[in-house]
């Protein structure tokens, strides 16, 4: 089983992230769990959400402490939330960044991987919402999910041209990522 | 029997718990839904709403109320009309429902009540434990709690089962942790139209109110015969303990679900430890049992489905050979000091040959998570009982403290 969690601010759209991510890996043959850090939610504060993916129905419902991956929707969030606690030794933090993973100083040996997820969002869906353009580079990061899958999530949730422009912004982060590790 | 599920992949889809009951209550076609939005109930009454401002409910009637206490009032007037009725609470809602609950049993009306199971105030809190429904125990609802979404989905049909049957006639409270259920996305069956048809036969209530032939529902009884009626509620209650296993049987052969009737449990062929428990923690329990067993620790699990009636002679039963049984409790009985389920199995353990000590913990009060290691600190205290004897008959888990 693996453990995301995600971290961003109230309005971000990290619970749909979350249960997006969880649709498309169900998509993908396996079984998923998505939730919310349940706050009292307000915009603009942190918040988390949570996915859990395996390979057998998922039992655990308790929220995620010891993260495989944690993805981070806002840069400025690192300066008041520990986005790295818990995550494995063999983890991947993802941060949506204009700067190069050495940037950050966090207090882990888990691997940070950077993308600039604004940039792609203004450019293709033209608002700087993040949150799917991440899972396109999740998806190319840590190959848990296929990114077909995820462009079939987010058109499903979002039909009309707003997910046809968020399919397209997932497919540039996805080969972003791909072109990086290449 | 022990529960058991067919995985249709092909037939899931993810969605959330409060969409896969608000879909259940749709396929078992109610005629009267009231309801007051109340967090964390709110996306169960939208998507119910929803399906009727799109037409999706036939024959029925969503009554718009100003508190929680017109909703279940109204759900009187159209459960005793011959209506099948629904409604969907928590919290200060359910409490504030309080008094009318009982007239719903008294009268003998089927309804079907989910409650998504909050902390009460005060201080306010929005988030799960199990307080709210427990404080209900005695006004004469069935009360039944799941461990996942689609049991709280599945529930929802076979409580309309249990309800209308006409041996019981008593309203049910299919019970889904807040948030922990209510809000979670999953992969799930949604109930299919043609099988609940095939499950649930019509309502066909044998009194009804109806200016044409009047009748009194709820009327006053004196001393002479006051005592009679509070009888047969309690017969009604002790056939629902039976029509509540088959509810349960009968959905499995039209369904493929089982999650046990009145109770069900997990690895307790020879457990020497036995957690007792109600709700989502089942699963996070199950979870840990797993990683005990692999180290060869006898620890089972008995899930308690059926809180009212509650099923005395099958507990009594499944816990003959434990040798530590521990009860977790989302909920406190002020004074008592401990949970309410701590408490009924003490109590239906007396008078038996069964010497087993029985231990409570309180946990996840208001929405505190409970990981794991929490369960797993359980479970090293139970094993201090086994050696030791009791030192602490129930406590508080995960008390803070440096704060108090």
């Amino acid at each position: 089983m693996k453990e995301i969690r995600i971290h961003g601010r109230g309005g971000q759209g990290s619970v749909t992230a979350a249960e997006l991510l969880a649709v498309a890996a169900f998509a993908d043959g396996r079984f998923s769990q998505a939730f919310p850090a349940f706050g009292v939610e307000r915009r603009g504060a942190p918040v988390q959400a949570f996915t859990r993916i395996g390979d057998e129905p998922i039992r655990l419902r308790s929220q995620i402490y010891e993260p495989d991956y944690v993805i981070v929707q806002d840069a400025t969030i690192l300066e008041v939330v520990d986005v790295a606690g818990g995550i494995k030794d063999e983890g991947m933090i993802l941060i949506n960044t204009e700067f190069s993973p050495d940037t950050f100083e966090l207090d882990t040996k888990a691997k940070i991987v950077t993308v600039d997820a604004t940039k792609v969002a203004l450019e293709i869906i033209g608002i700087p919402i993040v949150n799917t353009v991440l899972l396109g580079a999740f998806a190319g990061a840590t190959g848990e999910i296929r990114p077909e899958s995820i462009e079939n999530a987010v058109k499903e949730r979002f039909p009309g041209k707003v997910g046809k422009k968020n399919a397209e912004a997932i497919q540039k982060a996805y080969e972003i990522i791909m072109e990086a590790k290449a | 029997m022990i529960s058991t599920r067919k995985i249709a992949k092909e037939k899931m889809k993810v969605v959330e718990g409060s969409y896969a009951v608000a879909h259940a209550v749709k396929v078992c076609r109610p005629n009267v839904i009231s309801a007051y939005p109340i967090t964390p109930q709110t996306h169960i009454v939208e998507d119910l709403s929803q399906f009727m401002a799109d037409g999706e409910i036939p024959n029925c009637e969503y009554i718009n109320v100003e508190s929680e206490f017109s909703a279940i009032s109204a759900l009187v007037g159209a459960s005793a009309a011959g209506a099948r009725t629904y409604s969907a609470t928590t919290s200060q809602g359910l409490e504030l429902m309080h008094e009318v609950l009982f007239n719903v049993s008294g009268m003998r009306l089927p309804m079907v009540m989910t409650v998504a199971n909050r902390a009460v105030s005060a201080p306010i809190n929005i988030w799960n434990d199990q307080q709210d429904s427990i404080s209900q125990r005695d006004t004469g609802w069935i009360q039944m709690h799941a461990e996942d979404p689609q049991e709280a989905a599945d529930m929802v049909a076979q409580s309309y089962r249990i309800s209308e049957d006409r041996d019981v006639l008593l309203p049910v409270m299919p019970c889904m942790d807040a948030f922990v259920l209510s809000h979670v996305y999953e992969p799930l069956v949604l109930l299919e139209q043609d099988l609940v048809e095939e499950y649930l036969p019509p309502f066909e209530p044998e009194f009804v109110l109806d200016p044409k032939n009047p009748r009194t529902f709820g009327a006053f009884a004196d001393p002479s015969i006051y005592t009679e009626f509070r009888y047969l509620q309690a017969k009604a209650m002790d056939k629902a303990l039976l029509k509540i296993e088959e509810a349960a049987n009968e959905f499995n052969e039209v369904f493929g679900r089982y999650y046990g009737g009145l109770i069900d449990e997990y690895e307790k062929e020879d457990a020497e430890i036995v957690i007792v428990a109600m709700g989502s923690i089942i699963g996070t329990v199950k979870d840990v049992i797993d990683k005990l067993r692999s180290k060869g620790e006898k620890v089972g699990l008995l899930k308690v489905r059926s809180f009212r009636p509650f099923p005395i002679e099958a507990i009594r039963k499944n816990l003959k050979d434990a040798k530590v049984i521990v009860a977790l409790d989302k909920n406190i009985s002020m004074g008592l000091n401990e949970g309410a389920l701590c408490t009924e199995i003490k109590a239906c353990l007396y008078n038996t040959d069964i010497n087993a000590p029985v231990i409570g913990f309180m946990i996840g009060h208001g929405g505190r998570d409970v990981p794991p290691s929490t369960i797993n600190y359980i479970i090293d205290q139970a094993r201090n009982v086994m050696s030791l004897g009791i030192t602490v008959e129930s406590q508080f888990t995960d008390v803070k403290e440096e704060m108090i």
